[in-house]
């Protein structure tokens, strides 16, 4: 710390590279977190509406969208003064969302009336809303950008959602309580984890058919309490990092043979995650101990546990260097 | 594995034939009404909609996850009074549907089991936590969405336990639930290798809510030590009236206090939050067990549809009592039903009127099958037999 002011003072870093940072919502403190990836410590809190869920930043990472739960809206906020510069029409209740490639469309989960919201964030206007089964959650849209996903917990679906007509055109069941989707290898597979199921199902794009289910069983732990909620993919989509809720492990699973390789103890009710620029590390947050845990990628080891706020949820990397 | 592959198949013929023809699925939620038991306090009116209001939102529950596979599903209400005969209309609900959600006492429910017309039709016991019906009086074509007086006993016990409680002392009403409820708190203290030393009945008739600072610490001044005071009073007649009047200085638990419940709106865990918010926004009041108890009822039977595609009542009570089966009951983990007295079994929120203090099973209570099993009636001592 004490060497700080030295290096600054040399004229030639005078305007010091930033470190990377990592964006965590406080879903019970209705703030966000920001962790310096340097250094691993949170370097500032920001309010935000109330309870923050999803979050993520704009292609460009010049704005970020948070889903401020129980205020009814998305927010947008500028990421270098933390303000909020304005709000998005979001229907009722926004928990999770995602940004379509086009970096100009929200599609958003409306958790408490059925409903996909198809936001245009430059107009700020909804262009659709689009029924689906109850309590949707987890949100995914293809790489091309044509096939947008939700899954509703109740329902126990994926909804495939044409992004050119903005209806249905799909409709898959899954294992209870779907919770996070994703599009992986370059959109020729979705990933769709089930919370109270225990699985995570893989499907084939192009026919929507099943292809096969992911099984997790953590030593010591009942497969009820083993419930895989959000996960992300290594670089090059090799190995997806699952958390697995209040089993208090991420599995990390081959993306090849669909295999999991290794359970690695996080904190409590671990939730959601991101990775840093080169993927070599993966930050999740762990909702019932309120902290971050920090993974090594090559290692699979757990390496720091960072305190946040209160039910840490979402977690969204910011690139400062370019 | 053998679940997978199963849901796999019936997740290809559903691709295949899934909006090919529309499938219909009624079902029935009748109410015989209990005589109502007078009670002191006018705090916590019963809802007129108890019960049905659960039923309603698993209805819309269904149709939303219907609709997409071409499912479709409808509920018809009954209600009859007290004194009125429930039997014909059961008779005839029977005819026109094989799902039938009860809400009735204890009595009714089996002689609505014994009809001829109930036979192959799957009933739900939405209302009563009689142990008889999980034991002796059990009947193949009645599963239990309710839970059992054992099942929340047996969860407080887990928490008396686990704080090391272990001297318990009991006041008793003087109703035939409060004795079965004492009967079942009484059993599970010695599951759980407590003891409650003493049993006293409450024997006043005087209103409470005007002399319960005089007489409550005299009526408790001779109970023998005790870490916890149980209350076995279902109506909370009495028992909310004892709280910081005993005698001794020491928390009580049972149906005042510490109550082990199957719903509470203090659940907020799990996705309940969300439970909650739909049922405020059909019902405008709190969801109770009992509609809790009806909601999981009529949930099971759309899970059942939407895994199997079929609404033929064998295919279904199969599949309900199956290891397939499992039901998202926003308490943290899946809900099954016991494959040999047909109850759901579920975790037990042990609740105050403001927060969520636990939820049975405790950590350290394990089972070899679940550890949900280790609330209530385990299958080694049931006297059921008429799942064999």
């Amino acid at each position: 710390m004490t060497y700080k002011p030295i290096l600054l003072a040399i004229p030639l870093l005078a305007t010091p590279a930033v470190a990377d940072e990592m964006w965590i919502s406080n879903e019970k403190d209705d703030t966000i977190s920001v962790i310096d990836i340097e250094t691993l410590e949170v370097v500032r809190t920001i309010e935000v509406g109330e309870r923050p869920r999803g979050i993520t930043f704009s292609k460009d990472y010049s704005v970020l969208y948070v889903c401020a739960s129980d205020s009814d809206t998305v927010q947008v906020i500028d990421p270098e003064s933390g303000e909020v510069l304005h709000e998005l029409p979001s229907g009722e209740d926004p928990e999770q969302f995602v940004l379509h490639p086009d970096n100009r469309h929200l599609y958003i989960a409306n958790e408490d009336d059925a409903i996909t919201t198809v936001v245009d964030t430059e107009t700020r206007t909804v262009v659709a809303q689009i029924s689906v089964g109850i309590e949707p959650e987890g949100m995914a849209v293809s790489p091309d950008g044509t096939i947008a996903i939700t899954t509703s917990e109740t329902t126990n679906m994926a909804h495939w959602i044409d992004t050119e007509t903005q209806e249905l055109f799909a409709n898959t069941l899954v294992d209870s309580r779907p919770r996070h989707a994703e599009f992986i290898k370059d959109g020729t597979e979705l990933w769709v984890s089930a919370e109270i199921g225990g699985t995570i199902s893989v499907f084939d794009v192009a026919t929507q058919e099943e292809i096969t289910k992911i099984d997790f069983a953590v030593d010591g732990v009942h497969p009820d309490r083993v419930q895989p909620v959000g996960f992300e993919m290594t670089a090059g989509d090799t190995h997806a990092f699952v958390a697995l809720g209040p089993s208090n492990h991420v599995a990390v699973v081959n993306a090849d043979t669909y295999e999991v390789e290794d359970y690695i103890l996080v904190g409590r009710r671990v939730w959601h995650m991101d990775f840093n620029a080169d993927r070599s590390l993966v930050f999740t947050t762990n909702g019932v101990s309120g902290d971050v845990t920090v993974i090594d990628v090559a290692s699979r080891e757990a390496i720091k546990s960072i305190k946040v706020g209160r039910f840490p949820w979402g977690a969204a990397f910011r690139p400062t260097d370019n | 594995m053998l679940k997978h592959l199963l849901a796999s198949a019936i997740f290809t013929a559903l691709c295949g034939a899934a909006m090919a023809e529309t499938l219909e699925v009624p079902l029935v939620w009748l109410r015989h009404a209990e005589p109502e038991r007078p009670v002191l306090s006018n705090l916590d009116p019963i809802p007129e909609d108890r019960g049905r209001a659960g039923a309603e939102l698993g209805l819309a529950d269904n149709l939303t996850t219907g609709k997409f596979l071409g499912q479709d599903y409808s509920l018809e209400i009954i209600e009859i009074a007290a004194e009125d005969d429930p039997l014909p209309d059961a008779r005839a609900a029977l005819g026109r549907s094989s799902f039938v959600v009860l809400d009735a006492p204890a009595a009714t429910l089996l002689a609505i089991a014994d009809l001829p017309e109930a036979q192959g039709a799957v009933l739900f016991n939405a209302s009563s936590s009689d142990m008889s019906l999980r034991g002796a009086d059990c009947r193949a074509n009645l599963l239990h969405t309710k839970t059992s007086f054992a099942m929340q006993t047996d969860a407080l016990m887990q928490f008396a336990q686990a704080k090391r409680w272990t001297d318990l002392v009991m006041i008793t009403g003087n109703a035939p639930e409060d004795a079965d409820f004492a009967a079942a708190l009484t059993a599970s203290a010695i599951k759980f290798g407590l003891e409650i030393a003493q049993t006293k009945p409450w024997i006043f008739d005087a209103d409470m809510r005007r002399n319960a600072a005089q007489e409550v610490p005299l009526f408790t001044q001779d109970l023998a030590d005790h870490d916890l005071l149980l209350v076995a009073d279902v109506a909370n007649d009495f028992a909310r009236y004892i709280a910081y009047n005993a005698w001794e200085p020491r928390p009580i638990a049972g149906s005042e206090g510490l109550r082990p419940v199957s719903w509470a709106p203090v659940v907020e865990q799990w996705g309940a939050a969300q439970l909650h918010s739909r049922f405020s926004d059909l019902a405008s009041r709190d969801m109770t067990p009992r509609d809790y108890a009806a909601w999981a009822a009529v949930r099971a039977v759309g899970e059942a549809v939407t895994r199997t595609n079929s609404a033929d009542p064998a295919t279904l009570r199969a599949y309900l009592l199956s290891d397939a089966f499992e039901l998202a009951g926003f308490k943290g983990r899946p809900l099954s039903f016991r494959s040999w007295n047909g109850q759901l079994r579920q975790p037990i929120p042990l609740v105050t009127r403001a927060a969520l203090v636990a939820q049975a099973p405790l950590e350290g209570f394990l089972h070899q099958r679940t550890e949900l099993d280790t609330l209530g009636i385990d299958q080694p001592e049931t006297t059921c037999t008429a799942f064999d």
